[in-house]
């Protein structure tokens, strides 16, 4: 596994230039997949509004046109009836309307609050696999960054957007963020636990197949015989809680509870800088999908006990791209269908849950496994 | 006597949510895949029910007179007072002169009207009628208030059961026409 240090210096070896363009490109990747996580982040916006409509019996948001765009014959009428430019109409909304600071905020941590809340979502994207490509007879991922520890990367960058709703909830200077805020910290630092156990569950077992269990893409590759939710099915499913508690997603959305918080850290927020938290929310979503795809349901295998076959060149490349997009797509189809599903659980039984149930289970399972691989 | 209601504990499986959620579930996919009850208003018309109250109208009888005697029932009547009727005389030589009275002008403001109906319900003679005509719009407030010309073109004929104005005429030509 060549890591970026190797190439950065190797290529530093060869000539300035070799570094800059090397740079560049990294530069490029880091565009690319960062585009790919708002894309998914955007298209989820629609799709809440979509899926929500249509389990409520309603048609969801399709008028919003284009003019020149709306024309264009068979493609314009599809933009409008599925709500897509509906989209676009969404986030001119969020630019061009007045930004207000309010008066008794703590300005530096309000602006930063935002960008905080946003940034870890892209920066795991980074290590996220979308797909593979073959060389020199061996698979690589198609990612940004592809170094050891990336699962520890990946864990330790994304618990960083509690801070963004932190930072929010107190320097909003308001009482309801304020709450929400920390509703927000204790469940995410609560959830992660079971996240982190059934994360180690997992790389102990991927350790008796792969040898770097803590990277993220040869954990994925691991899964070409059973995927890791049919092997693990307990740690999948505690995995799966605990994202939807970090993403704050219904059922466990108490920080956000429109109810009784008016609506959870960023009330105080206007126009862009509210944008940016919308866009976080479901680029976190995008993001736990991506993860639990990658990890749990075998990336970009298309069936359990099945790859596209590397002799097929880079057509197994877009395949795998392919596969790994459409589970995306449909773990976030779930997210979102449970949100119209189910209803929010009270703050307290967020709490009990998350510690006297799905801690203990965690660690259950783990000590499952590790008593299985040691026999 | 009381009634003890038992309360049941919850299942084991009841209390992991599971089955409940799973349950849920399959409601809602199953929703997803029903008909829609949204109705897409431009290109579909809405489908009104008898008895509908849309924009009053004034209406004709199947004579092709007009019916209303400009009594003024309906301009009390209507609670926001969107009805102004400046009474006039029916002409001496007019067919229908002994009915003696008739609006010489009639307008209903729609900005004002809020479509209770009362006016049809006080009016003596059936003249005004709350139609199916709900999508008033107009770009200045004057073209909102409709006059007379414009009720009876939106009103139309009604014909009616009861003809109570010919049956009188009948009996004043039977009686010697001293009325
Ligand atoms: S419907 Fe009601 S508000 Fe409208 S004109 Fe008749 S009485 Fe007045
Ligand atoms: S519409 Fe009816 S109630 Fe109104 S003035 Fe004419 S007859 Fe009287």
């Amino acid at each position: 596994m060549v890591t970026l240090c190797e190439i950065t210096a190797g290529a530093a070896e060869a000539s300035i230039w070799g570094v800059v363009g090397h740079v560049l490109l990294l530069f490029l990747f880091s565009f690319i997949a960062a585009m790919v996580v708002m894309t998914f982040a955007g298209l989820s916006v629609v799709a809440e509004r979509k899926v929500c409509a249509f389990i409520q019996g309603r048609l969801g948001p399709n008028r919003t046109a284009i003019p020149i765009v709306a024309a264009i014959p068979l493609l314009g009428n599809f933009l409008k009836r599925n709500g897509l430019m509906q989209l676009l109409a969404d986030a001119l909304k969020f630019l061009f309307k007045e930004d207000p600071i309010p008066g008794h905020v703590n300005k530096f941590w309000y602006m930063a609050a935002p960008a905080m809340f946003l940034a870890p979502v892209l920066i795991v994207g980074a290590v996220i696999p979308f797909g593979v490509y073959w060389s020199d007879g061996s698979m690589h991922p198609i990612a940004v960054a592809d170094f050891d520890l990336s699962i520890i990367f990946m864990l330790a960058i994304s618990s960083l957007t509690v801070f963004g709703g932190l930072m929010a909830g107190w320097s909003s200077n308001s009482k309801l963020p304020y709450i929400a805020a920390t509703r927000s910290g204790a469940q995410i630092i609560s959830y992660e636990l079971t996240m982190g156990i059934t994360i180690v569950t997992l790389v102990i077992w991927a350790a008796t197949m792969v040898e770097n269990p803590l990277n993220i893409f040869e954990v994925a590759a691991a899964q070409s015989g059973l995927w890791f939710c049919i092997t693990q099915p307990l740690g999948a499913f505690l995995f799966l809680v605990a994202l939807f508690a970090e993403t704050n997603r219904l059922p466990f959305d108490v920080s956000e509870s429109e109810a009784d918080l008016v609506s959870g850290v960023h009330t105080e927020y206007g126009s862009f800088k509210f944008g940016l938290f919308y866009v976080g929310e479901y680029g976190h979503m995008a993001l736990a999908s991506m993860l639990f795809v990658t990890l749990f349901l075998g990336a970009w295998y298309p069936f359990p006990g099945c790859e596209w076959p590397s002799d097929w060149g880079w057509i197994s490349s877009v395949l795998s791209v392919f596969t790994f997009l459409v589970k995306v797509a449909f773990m976030i189809f779930f997210f979102i269908w449970m949100r119209w599903t189910l209803p929010r659980f009270r703050y307290d039984q967020v709490m009990r849950l998350g510690w006297s149930v799905l801690v203990p289970l965690g660690i259950a399972n783990f000590v499952f496994y590790l008593v299985l691989i040691s026999l | 006597m009381a009634i003890i209601v038992e309360r049941r504990r919850l299942t084991w499986m009841e209390r992991t949510y599971l089955p409940q959620i799973v349950s849920g579930l399959w409601i809602t996919l199953k929703n997803l895949f029903k008909p829609k009850v949204t109705l897409e208003y431009p290109e579909q018309a809405p489908i009104l029910p008898p008895g509908y109250r849309g924009a009053p109208t004034l209406v004709m009888d199947s004579a092709g007179r007009e019916k209303c005697v400009s009594c003024q029932l309906c301009e009390f009547v209507c609670p926001p007072k969107a009805i102004k009727i400046v009474p006039g005389e029916i002409s001496g030589n007019s067919e229908y002169a002994y009915i003696e009275k008739a609006p010489k002008e009639f307008e209903i403001n729609m900005l004002r009207c809020i479509f209770c109906g009362y006016c049809e319900e006080a009016c003596p003679e059936k003249a005004i009628v709350l139609q199916q005509e709900f999508s008033l719009n107009g770009r200045t407030r004057a073209e909102m208030i409709r006059n007379k010309k414009q009720l009876y073109e939106a009103g139309g004929v009604l014909p009616d059961k009861i003809k109570k104005w010919k049956k009188v005429k009948d009996t004043a030509d039977l009686e010697g026409g001293s009325h």
